[in-house]
């Protein structure tokens, strides 16, 4: 049976809960003297009836389908002959691939040997019966919390105080995701990075000068040792992160100005929806530009002045993420600007000085390390952009600070070693967790400090 | 004395008055080139897509006279249904062809002339002759697909005057479509498969309906989680939270969770949901969990501002006539706050419309040809297919990947442009 199936019926026997719940609590309420003895609404005994159905059997759902698939895993594999358990891990997936894509009518049966065949058999019925028990299990469970709560049915149940408290911790459990979702994102990366770290040392990933991820996959085979020295990484990040924040920084910041102390209400109101259009365009958008508009024009542009340009060159990709962030730039500039009391504006004004020489000698200097905050959200989000660097920029780790040569990102070698195949025991693919990690706590650290620098600015003027 | 030192600070300033106030004028030049900046890079980006995308809108058919002998298609009399399907259909496109060019010989010419008309042609006429098995044993003149090469000659993209070495449609190919044109047999019409089909290796034959359905189960998944779990998870820190340190805690946690990197959001979806969950790769389902996490912090956020915007008054009276806390909350301020609350719900779909990074992750790059039936289905979305085809090297697929750029972004102005609308009506309240 299909999970929404189950889904479905769950729906329906909350209902069901929900509307012998009212019954009851009003035949019970009669028996004692009239719906004034209920303590509650007859609504809330039929709410509390139905939550009892659904939540106990939700999170018997929820955890089987999560866990289904490596029971599944475990158990076709345990029948699997023992000459094919002993294959090495990465080619025993594929084997389980075949069998599980076979059972699921997604390939032939003419790439499959007789075991396989054989498991997909076992594969397809231990699957059904899984669905069945899984059906029966939720009902069971939901029925019995259902009975169970209407059971307790009498007139002085607080059972509107029963159903909010619960509701309050569902309220609770919602907001409790976003720590969950963290430490989800910590533990994973963590994990594999460790397990990365056993085989390459630490030492070598972040003083390593080389970076060149071509592991031998089997033994015999002629490849490249691979080394994993994440030092062209961080500077081709930093470079391309440079090349954006010197368009973004300069265009954005003078936007700001501009719109908040000289321009009328009515070019504001039209001009910054407008730009902020920059912000809504997707960022494989931005990187289709860069890879076929920008990266020839530039290229074109040097060689008409004698210079040699990459066609991935660092420029092409760091002057469009630089027109991504600048109506982000922009837009904090201008919250930070107006931050400014108009009391420092007036005194300066007042002792005879220009709009410019009050822009920039009394409010920039006050609004200094709020720009100097939102500056750093910006770099935090040049270094995480990842979809224009994928199509922009170069795939080959060189270690240069020259804007017209090619330089990959971190983002760009996640992608890299992630897209295709993964073979989780290979350092290969466990690198790319190794850089997510680090990608994580730069990312992290730039925006702990940036907020907290623009929350102490703030408290300075209010 | 007092006045000539008086008079000597007015002089002073006066002298540098004229300085200070081209210095001003410059200031605002600056300002004013800095938006105009912006403006012109929109300008660029926008007008270079719509160039280059436009041309994908329309496909180009060439009328062929097709003889539709039964000996011809290597069928009998009164063919069945299966001895159509597997007739030869190939070899009357080709010799309808050679009809049309008696003078054409050469092994790689002939072949050549054959890559005019797209491989669908003979589907087509396979799909013709099913419908209407009288056809068989007449002539016919039917409108053909073009090859992509072709339909970008007719489309006027192609530079004959550059060496023919250097482009894909030959001068031999140059000169039949210049005759066929001549003739009247070229036609211009609607591309109705870039909206009908699913990806293809062809690129007069791609199209982004597997896409847009994938991106649309995608979203469902993400609306359906998100949308819940962030209003409720605003509710609960607006009205409910207590002031301690777990508080404090989502609070920290929601605020960097909107900064973190799309792509990290991948790397979790990899390791949790595909790897220790094992579910599906490259599924709606997968990629709408991964992206309902991704947009949650922007729900949560804009939904908190839009509840705090609700008068307290409106709180103060339902708790007033005794209404319990929830009750308050559900029956009296959220649908106060219920516009502000979908704006930004929307905007946080926008968001989720139009991000590509985490997706690559959990494996929704394949080559999608099906259109998805379901959450568990293996598909692509929009901007995915927008990354591959951009990376396929023909000309052909960089005018179909603008083409599908603009339809993403068509996509996006219509819900910013709904967020906009519902923003304002709020506003009037």
């Amino acid at each position: 049976m299909q999970t929404t199936t189950v889904f479905l019926i769950l729906t329906a026997l909350c209902v069901v809960s929900f509307i012998t719940g009212r019954k009851r609590s009003q035949i019970v309420a009669m028996q004692q003297g009239g719906l004034s003895t209920l303590h509650s609404l007859p609504n809330h005994y039929g709410y509390m009836a139905a939550v009892w159905a659904a939540l106990p059997a939700l999170l018997v759902l929820i955890l089987w389908t999560g866990f289904e698939g490596s029971v599944l895993h475990k158990l076709v594999v345990a029948q699997l002959p023992p000459a094919v358990q002993a294959l090495p891990a990465e080619e025993l997936g594929l084997y389980y691939n075949q069998v599980q894509g076979f059972a699921r009518g997604a390939i032939d049966s003419v790439q499959l040997d007789e075991a396989q065949v054989k498991a997909a058999a076992f594969y397809r019925e231990t699957a059904s019966t899984f669905s069945q028990v899984k059906a029966a299990l939720v009902f069971i469970v939901a029925v019995l919390g259902a009975l169970l709560a209407l059971r307790r049915i009498t007139p002085v149940l607080r059972a509107r105080n029963h159903v909010e408290k619960i509701f309050e911790w569902v309220l609770f459990g919602c907001s409790f995701l976003a720590v969950l979702t963290t430490l989800g994102i910590v533990l994973s990366v963590l994990f594999e990075a460790i397990r990365f770290f056993n085989v390459i040392p630490l030492t070598d990933f972040l003083f390593g000068l080389q970076w060149s991820p071509q592991m031998a996959i089997r033994a015999n085979q002629v490849a490249a040792s691979g080394s994993f020295g994440f030092v062209p990484l961080l500077v081709g990040t930093l470079l391309i992160s440079a090349v954006a924040l010197l368009i973004a920084v300069p265009v954005g910041l003078m936007s700001a100005i501009y719109l908040s102390e000289y321009a009328s209400r009515r070019f504001r109101a039209v001009t910054k929806p407008v730009l902020e259009i920059l912000a809504g365009v997707p960022t494989v958008v931005y990187g289709f530009f860069a890879a076929l508009t920008v990266a020839p024009f530039i290229r074109g542009l040097g060689e008409s002045m004698g210079l040699d340009v990459a066609s991935e060159s660092a420029m092409a990709a760091g002057l469009v993420m630089g027109i991504m962030i600048i109506p982000f730039v922009m837009s904090l500039s201008d919250d930070i600007i107006n931050a400014v009391p108009v009391s420092l504006r007036e005194a300066s004004l007042g002792m005879g000085a220009t709009m410019n020489e009050t822009i920039r000698r009394v409010v920039l200097p006050a609004a200094l390390p709020g720009i100097v905050g939102g500056v750093l959200l910006a770099a935090s989000r040049a270094i995480g952009e990842t979809m224009i660097v994928v199509m922009a920029a170069g795939l080959s780790a060189k270690l240069t600070i020259n804007p017209l040569e090619a330089v990959t990102t971190i983002t760009v070698q996640i992608v890299t070693l992630l897209v295709g195949d993964q073979e989780f025991d290979n350092p290969k693919t466990l690198a790319a967790f190794a850089l997510g990690l680090v990608l994580f706590f730069v990312t992290l650290l730039l925006n702990v400090v940036a907020l907290y620098v623009v929350r102490k600015y703030r408290e300075q003027y209010e | 004395m007092s006045d000539s030192r008086q008079s000597s600070t007015t002089l002073a300033i006066q002298a540098s008055l004229k300085k200070r106030y081209a210095r001003e004028r410059r200031f605002q030049w600056y300002g004013r080139l800095a938006v105009l900046t912006g403006f012109i890079f929109l300008f660029i980006l926008l007008a270079d897509i719509i160039v280059k995308g436009s041309p994908a809108f329309t496909q180009h058919y060439i009328e062929l006279d097709i003889d539709f002998s039964a000996e011809m298609l290597g069928v009998g009399e009164n063919p069945s249904a299966e001895e159509i399907a597997s007739a030869d259909f190939l070899a009357v496109v080709k010799d309808s062809l050679r009809e049309q060019f008696p003078d054409v010989t050469g092994r790689s010419e002939k072949k050549a002339l054959y890559r005019l008309i797209s491989i669908r042609a003979e589907y087509t006429l396979r799909d013709m002759v099913l419908a209407d098995p009288g056809l068989i044993g007449t002539h016919k003149n039917v409108w053909l697909l073009a090859h992509a090469e072709a339909g970008s000659y007719l489309k006027g993209q192609v530079d004959v005057t550059a060496p023919e070495a250097e482009r894909r449609v030959k001068d031999a190919q140059v000169a039949w479509l210049d005759t066929l044109r001549a003739e009247g047999r070229t036609e211009s019409r609607f591309n109705s498969t870039f909206f009908l089909s699913g990806d293809s290796r062809e690129p007069e034959l791609a199209g982004i309906k597997a896409a847009l359905y994938g991106s649309f189960f995608t979203l469902m998944v993400t609306f359906c989680l998100a949308f819940p779990i962030g209003v409720m998870a605003a509710i609960y820190l607006e009205e409910f939270a207590p002031r301690n340190r777990l508080t404090d805690l989502i609070e920290i946690n929601i605020n960097n969770l909107a900064a973190v990197p799309s792509i990290v959001f991948g790397l979790l979806g990899l390791a949790v949901f595909i790897n220790f969950f094992e579910l599906p790769r490259s599924a709606p389902l997968v990629g709408g969990i991964v992206l309902s996490l991704m947009t949650l912090p922007t729900i949560i956020i804009t939904s908190r501002a839009a509840i705090q915007a609700v008068s307290p008054s409106i709180h103060e009276a339902a708790m007033g006539v005794g209404a319990s806390k929830l009750q308050t909350v559900f029956h009296h301020v959220l649908p106060v706050a219920m516009p502000g609350i979908l704006t930004g719900s929307i905007i946080g779909m926008a968001q989720a419309l139009g991000e590509t990074a985490p997706l690559l992750m959990i494996g929704m790059v394949a080559f999608i040809m099906d259109v998805p039936g379901g959450v568990t289905d293996p598909s692509t979305v929009l901007p995915v297919q927008i990354y591959l085809w951009a990376d396929s090297p023909e000309r052909g697929f960089t005018e179909k990947t603008s083409a599908a750029i603009m339809v993403l972004m068509g996509f996006l102005i219509l819900m910013n442009a709904l967020a906009v609308y519902l923003r304002k009506r709020f506003e009037l309240k």
